[in-house]
């Protein structure tokens, strides 16, 4: 455990060293007002809550998530810290997670920075603030199952810029699988139960599920076993293509 | 200390390590060389946890790696070869990143960095980021962290290259500062560098061991090990070759120039004898001035590519 730290310290500090840090802070705090304020006419509305600002969130996090994740492990491969890293007396367990939980609190980070807007919001009217509490929680879950397929992605190659567009498709492809378009086209060919699947898979739907403000063991289960299993995909895949 | 046999490493048809076996003792300084894509930097990455091999077992203190890799992992120090660290921190950020990651925690963690940090005289660069560090610097801090636990074995794969000759001695100065107490293998192919800290030399060439020995006894392969090369100042060569090579102890004579009133002869031994004595006396005896003599102790370029030149072309093709 202690090792996990040292490494989440080494990684989260890694971000705040370079301007990436602070230029996805400020595009994630800017992009999400432009979202509630306009696209999701936050004012308009006339409501005390903040469904503007959340419903967004899975397609601000589609492209700036991956920008997170993508350096975690390609950056190590390219510049062949990896060896460092794995001869060190760690396991593989603790790189990973180490890593993982840097780049999870990084998003973190990016969330609290958006607090002005449910203390305005509390000003304005009397919000239900359980179902704010629980869509940012749910957010927060959401960014890392992105974040966990993007640290899986981003140890497959050592070119930050693949790892990117991989990451953002695989995720497209999670946040999509509960609309009709992709539910349609795979029950074209395939029985219902694997369009079930398929839908039971979505982003969005879980995530709205939970910004209602309804925490079900369900959705909690969906998202933490989703991490786990791209987590552990991630160490395989590290272990298998050391060598390269 | 470190025990390695028969290591066998695969890259698809690739044989890349193949059969490699040796071991290494505290005090001792092994040299391991051979030709670039020999498998210097596979054996050394299965040695130290990173790859895992596919046949043949590596000890480190009686523990093995493959069923005990993190009490392997802490006794080792290691260089990966162009000694890679995390650009964006400073210096000392990052040995105490590696030093916490050791076990060395507060007080402790600040002792461990300073007392590294002289020792391979890296204060000026401390505070700048890793990226924008000499090249000079940068190694010295690959081996800071490497030895920042006092480990007791170090592998250093390639400590020297591109390093101008000043930075060379001073890491090779290094290194010979603490091979009294460490089991130390360090890879090269500057072989100046096995003559100056090694005590033993490893050749390896397409996967496999093709040499085991001392420098010295490498040195003794060589054609040129007790060659004596000599300057007389004379117009003509003529009859000089014939006057050395009826000397009973020379082999053979090679006239290697003869201009501008200089004659420089190279005088090979028969055998291992010491030919330099009646070398001199013979030049005396003839009132030849002999401007320079030098006795050679060999040259290890020359053994190296004998030694690997056949194997590679013959299983590489």
């Amino acid at each position: 455990m202690p090792n996990v730290w040292t490494i989440f310290k080494r990684e989260l500090s890694g971000y705040f060293s370079t301007p990436i840090a602070y230029v996805f802070l400020v595009i994630f705090v800017v992009l999400s007002g432009v979202f509630t304020f306009y696209v999701g006419s936050y004012f308009e509305r006339d409501q005390a809550d903040l469904r503007s600002f959340f419903q967004f969130h899975p397609w601000l996090y589609l492209f700036l998530i991956p920008a997170l994740a993508m350096r975690l492990w390609a950056e190590e491969r390219r510049s062949g810290t990896l060896e460092l890293l794995l001869t060190l007396p760690i396991t593989m367990t603790q790189a990973v997670l180490g890593k993982f939980l840097a780049a999870w609190a990084f998003s973190a980070i990016a969330l609290l920075l958006t607090l002005p807007l449910w203390l305005t919001t509390n000003y304005l009217g009397n919000p239900d603030n359980g179902v704010i509490m629980a869509s940012y929680a749910g957010s927060l879950l959401m960014a890392g199952a992105f974040l966990a397929i993007g640290a899986c992605m981003s140890a497959l190659t050592r070119n930050q810029v693949i790892a990117f567009v991989i990451t953002a498709a695989v995720c497209l492809g999670f946040v999509l699988s509960g609309y009709p378009l992709v539910l349609e086209f795979v029950g074209a060919f395939a029985p219902e139960f694997v369009v079930e699947a398929v839908g039971s898979f979505s982003f969005l739907s879980h995530f709205t599920e939970v910004s209602k403000g309804v925490i079900d063991v369900r959705d909690l289960v969906f998202f933490v076993s989703l991490m786990a299993y791209w987590l552990f995909a991630n160490a395989g895949v590290i272990e298998l293509k050391k060598a390269e | 200390m470190v025990e390695i046999e028969h290591l066998c490493k695969n890259f698809g048809s690739l044989k890349a390590v193949d059969e490699v076996s040796f071991g290494v003792d505290r005090g001792e300084v092994l040299g391991f060389l051979g030709p670039n894509g020999a498998g210097k930097s596979t054996t050394m990455r299965m040695i130290t946890g990173f790859l895992a091999p596919d046949a043949g077992r590596v000890r480190v203190c009686g523990d093995d790696i493959a069923t005990n890799p993190l009490q392997v992992k802490r006794r080792i120090g290691y260089l990966p070869e162009g000694a890679p660290l995390y650009g964006d921190m400073t210096p000392r950020a990052f040995l105490r990143f590696i030093a916490e990651i050791r076990g060395y925690r507060g007080k402790e963690r600040e002792l461990a960095v300073d007392s590294v940090v002289e020792k391979v005289n890296l204060q000026p660069a401390l505070e700048k980021p890793i990226d924008t560090l000499s090249k000079g610097f940068k190694r010295r801090v690959g081996l800071a962290q490497a030895i920042i636990h006092d480990p007791e074995v170090l592998v250093l794969d390639e400590p020297t290259d591109g390093l101008d000759p000043n930075q060379k001695h001073e890491v090779r100065t290094l290194i010979k500062g603490m091979a009294k107490e460490k089991a130390i293998i360090l890879s090269t192919h500057i072989l100046e560098e096995v003559d100056a800290v090694c005590t033993r030399a490893v050749i390896i060439s397409a996967g496999r061991i093709v040499s085991d020995s001392t420098p010295a006894e490498l040195l003794a392969r060589s054609r040129f090990h007790n060659a004596v090369s000599i300057s007389i100042r004379a117009n003509t060569v003529d009859g000089m070759a014939e006057a050395f090579r009826a000397l009973p102890a020379v082999d053979s004579v090679e006239v290697l120039e003869a201009k501008d009133g200089c004659v420089r002869l190279q005088l090979f031994p028969a055998g291992d004898a010491a030919i330099a004595a009646a070398v001199s006396e013979l030049a005396r005896e003839r009132n030849w001035a002999l401007e320079e003599l030098h006795l050679e102790r060999g040259r290890l370029d020359d053994v190296f590519r004998d030694i690997t030149s056949g194997e590679s072309a013959q299983s590489r093709g």
